[in-house]
């Protein structure tokens, strides 16, 4: 009986693809508050998809330096492979905004690791021009890789711009796929892993492409706006609004701007379904957007336009609607100060550099 | 492993064997942090050692005229996993500046949160980051001897955390495979969902704004807490003596182990947790107020209090340069000539500071990083001190022990040591900790006192959970207290980030931000040399270290410089617009064997 193969064995398929490698850059300019916040993941955990707790999934190698046994040229060893085309296959997560090293003559303002030749920092951007065209995917994870996040701030000196905005927001990875945006300021935890765990399945050839919107973002995860499920809508819907906060009614009145951000966390809680933001109290400031931050500034006054009463809702509620898609398709442009080119027009004026 | 970069000839020293050994970047710790230095694997010991990061964000630039209530939801964004400290510090800036009070239970409340974060933060850096330096396969590495021995050691209290010898206790750190580094990753989700009840979502905040708190305080609220806090207490009651036994035996199978990481006990603590029957927010009374606080501040030098002042702390708090990447700010504007009690405010103090970046090529010879160097003036003697924060609990901890304040029947500062008491758990009786002041500030002892302060976090929590839901039982529920942002104002926050002090300093003009400068506790431990050339804490203390690891040249993996590096709790992106900083040559007077000279500036 020991020796006998169990029957559902020979009704499982192994992954085609046995190794997979996940190479993750945090040394855009981030916290690494979305490294941190996937390790609070638990659809799936980290640990379900390195120790093989998926079925169907190939081994799963992950390179990331909050979680890394090895260090220094041990860990980055598979940087250069990579570069070299030699660990395939692997994903590219990349953490952080892209800061615009062109607006500048010399040094530096993201790099990881040393040049031996030269022993100088390599440029964040260095690594991003050598591995991406070798990636089979592409993640940016969290607001500040997406769009530029609060690092591209009006006034920001170092020109910081999206992960697309850098690679060109036509950009395709070896295998047909376009940088995946997985926004959040940080970023959701089980919204990451389940992206995740989605193009390992489709790495693996287990799963189609990937359903992505104009933004990039997953479409099954910010389809929907923040209002959609929030549990205080019903007091939207009668027209009473918190006046202070800790006040368990709307508050749209004191600066939520939950009627058009794409972002599902009210519904799904931040960890575990418990926290959130405007239904547990919390302001919703735009963290997941191309506009965000500086299109929902002063994030503390009420948006324009965001509080209707209870009786223009009934009646006027295709008119909100098309109002709210203005609004909702503004909050989704970056601002046009994060681009690409050699010209710093954030408003800072650099007198040093 | 290292990189080897080739056996050093420019540095004077009497080993013939000195070897430039690199490691860029550190991992296991939050941000991109190198470590270079020079090895005398003759004598096994650090030579010199330099430190370096690479990011540069510059809050203090882009905060300027912004609308000063958006400051909390920015600066959060400066660190991925304290950001709600930073959050936190700027709300108590602002309540300065705006001049308002919050409720009391809106102080609990925040309390709560920020006890979550001290409980989730230093268990996860712990045991899945630090831990792992101390695993068994690390071990095996480095120290098959340690490891040989560690199997036979049987440990003290296998009674209490179920592990039978040391070696069990490093299999069991083994990252991902190991049994308490899975639990530990578990118990630090735990921790983060007890977090988010109260303050929204963790790492970056929703609920907390100047003036209180969005939180709507209901039973279900605090008994949700309770509940988590509980299993919490259960398991540091295996974790203390857990971690005890792993760090003795370090002490026991390599004697001299103490001076790995050590260096002159001159620590800072800027106090945690205020008391919402004390704490006005106003500068005037701020040296009442942080006396209060339920983690007291204090400059501790050579062991001696020489501070627990707010005022005191705040006046002498100084920015300097040396070897960053900016230019001086002597000639830009003056904020603040004095503070509301009178007292000169200087050009280097973070109300003054203008930030002037200029990114160039790393020099190690000159300018080699965006860190500035912070120093606390010392009146008695003219110094700029460059204290350390020891990755914040043992600072925490000795400040508080010395000061003998702090009394809250699950805590008790004795002028000596630190009570902790924990009541009866579902599987364990009641315990009591006692957190005595150590003989020295070195990595075991900063990586002891970090478990001790989980516990310390967890005991001032159920003390935190009572006075709130007594708030909530007399139906004082009001969560916030509104206010006006004045034309122009100025404010401070104090507070402790996980891993050590975190200031931060605003002023406004015109309703705007004119100026903001958050000092958190990464630029103090990791600074350069300063313009009189002190070197920073960090490098100072990793220079000092002798080398145990058994591994020659070719299979160097540094663990003794990791775990003295670790034991400070690095986290760079604390660095703000700053960058870490480097350190410089060995000063002559800390290893007088080899004689070196600094290289680099005055």
């Amino acid at each position: 009986m020991a020796d006998a193969v169990p029957y559902g064995r020979k009704t499982q398929r192994d992954s085609p693809v046995s190794d997979v490698h996940i190479v993750w850059m945090t040394s855009g300019l981030g916290c690494d508050g979305d490294s941190v916040s996937i390790t609070a993941a638990t659809q799936p955990s980290i640990e379900d998809v390195i120790l093989g707790a998926i079925p169907g999934l190939p081994k799963v190698h992950l390179h990331n330096p909050v979680l890394a046994y090895e260090n220094g040229d041990e860990f980055l060893k598979y940087w250069y492979l990579a570069a070299e085309g030699k660990l395939n296959p692997f994903v590219l997560v990349v953490e952080g905004s892209i800061p615009n090293e062109k607006i500048k003559k010399e040094g530096y303002w993201a790099a990881l690791g040393t040049d031996s030749k030269t022993g100088q920092p390599i440029q964040t951007n260095t690594w991003i021009d050598r591995l991406a065209p070798k990636a089979l995917a592409v993640v940016a994870c969290g607001t500040c890789a997406t769009y530029g996040g609060i690092h591209a701030m009006a006034g920001n000196p170092t020109g910081a711009m999206g992960l697309a905005d850098y690679l060109g927001w036509g950009w395709k990875s070896v295998a047909g796929l376009p940088v995946v945006n997985v926004p959040g300021c940080p970023v959701q935890p089980d919204n990451f892993m389940e992206t995740l765990l989605y193009l390992l399945y489709q790495v693996a050839g287990l799963a189609p492409m990937i359903p992505l919107d104009d933004q990039l973002r997953p479409t099954w995860l910010f389809g929907k706006t923040v209002h959609d499920g929030c549990d205080r809508a019903g007091y939207y819907e009668q027209g009473d609004f918190a006046e202070e906060y800790g006040s368990p009614k709307c508050i749209v009145k004191l600066g939520c701007w939950g009627p058009v951000v794409n972002c599902n966390v009210p519904k799904r809680g931040w960890m575990a379904g418990i926290g959130g933001c405007p239904n547990v109290g919390g302001i919703c400031i735009g963290c997941t957007m191309p506009g965000f931050p500086d299109k929902f500034m002063p994030f503390m006054d009420e948006p324009p336009g965001a509080r209707v009463s209870s009786g223009a809702i009934g009646v006027y509620g295709r008119a909100i609607r098309a109002l709210r898609s203005i609004t909702n398709t503004t909050v989704n442009k970056e601002p046009k100060w994060r681009h690409p080119g050699a010209e710093l027009t954030t408003g800072y004026i650099p007198r040093s550099y | 492993m290292s990189t080897i970069a080739g056996v050093s000839k420019d540095t004077p020293t009497k080993s013939k064997n000195l070897v430039e050994m690199n490691w860029d970047p550190i991992t296991r710790i939050v941000g991109s942090l190198g470590i270079f230095t020079k090895i005398d694997f003759d004598n096994r010991r650090v030579a010199e050692c330099h430190s370096t990061s690479s990011i540069f964000r510059g809050y203090s630039i882009f905060m300027k005229g912004k609308d000063p209530r958006d400051a909390h939801f920015i600066t959060s964004r400066i660190c991925g996993i304290c950001g709600d400290n930073h959050a936190t510090c700027a709300t108590y800036a602002q309540n300065m500046a705006f001049g308002i009070r919050p409720p009391a239970i809106a102080e609990w409340i925040v309390n709560l949160g920020e006890a979550a974060e001290y409980m989730f933060d230093h268990n996860i850096f712990q045991d899945n980051l630090v831990g792992v330096d101390f695993c068994e396969q690390m071990v095996k590495e480095t120290n098959p001897k340690v490891l040989a021995k560690a199997e036979t050691r049987l440990a003290d209290h296998s009674n209490l955390h179920g592990y039978r010898t040391i070696a069990d206790i490093m299999r069991a750190l083994n990252p991902f495979t190991g049994s308490f580094y899975r639990e530990a990753l578990q118990v630090s989700r735990m921790t983060r969902e007890m977090f988010c009840l109260m303050e929204g979502r963790h790492v970056h905040p929703s609920t907390l704004y100047p003036g209180g708190v969005g939180t709507v305080p209901t039973i279900q609220l605090f008994t949700d807490y309770l509940v988590r806090l509980m299993k919490y207490v259960e398991f540091m009651k295996k974790v203390v003596p857990l971690h005890d036994d792993l760090f003795d035996f370090f002490y026991e199978a390599l004697p001299g182990y103490e001076e790995v990481g050590r260096r002159r006990v001159l620590l800072a603590c800027w106090g945690s947790f205020n008391n919402p029957a004390v704490c006005d927010y106003t500068y005037k009374n701020m040296s009442t107020w942080g006396k209060a606080m339920y983690v007291t501040p204090g400059v501790v030098v050579d062991g001696k209090l020489v501070t627990h002042d707010l005022v005191d702390i705040n006046l002498n708090i100084r920015i300097l340069l040396g070897s960053s990447y900016y230019d001086e700010w002597k000639n830009a504007e003056t904020f603040v000539k004095q503070d509301p009690l009178g007292n000169p405010i200087d050009q280097n103090h973070p109300w003054n500071q203008t930030t002037i970046p200029r990114p160039q090529k790393r020099d190690f010879g000159g300018k080699y990083t965006w860190v500035m160097s912070p120093r606390w003036l010392d009146k008695r003697t003219g110094d700029h001190l460059a204290l350390d924060t020891g990755g914040g609990p043992i600072a925490r901890f000795w400040a508080t022990a010395l000061a003998g304040i702090v009394d809250i029947g699950y805590i008790k500062a004795t002028g000596h040591s630190v009570k902790i008491y924990l009541p009866k758990t579902v599987s364990l009786p009641e315990v009591e900790f006692e957190w005595k002041i150590p003989k020295w500030s070195n990595a075991i002892e900063r990586d002891r006192a970090r478990t001790y302060f989980q516990a310390y976090a967890a005991a001032a929590a159920l003390y935190f959970c009572e006075q709130a839901l007594a708030e909530l039982h007399a139906g004082r529920t009001k969560t916030w207290t509104d206010f006006k942002v004045p034309e122009s104002a100025i404010g401070c926050g104090f507070h402790e980030a996980v891993r050590g002090v975190l200031s931060h300093h605003v002023v406004i003009k015109d309703h705007k931000i004119a100026n903001y400068h958050p000092y958190p506790p990464t630029p103090w431990n990791a600074n350069p040399r300063d313009i009189y050339g002190t070197p920073g804490p960090y490098e100072d203390a990793v220079q000092n270290t002798p080398i145990f690891e058994e591994n020659g040249p070719d299979k160097f993996k540094g663990i003794d410089i990791m775990r003295a590096v670790r034991s400070f709790d690095p986290c760079l992106p604390c660095g703000v617009h700053m960058y870490l900083g480097n350190g410089k040559v060995l000063d002559t007077h800390h290893s007088p064997m080899f004689g070196l000279q600094p290289n680099g500036k005055p």
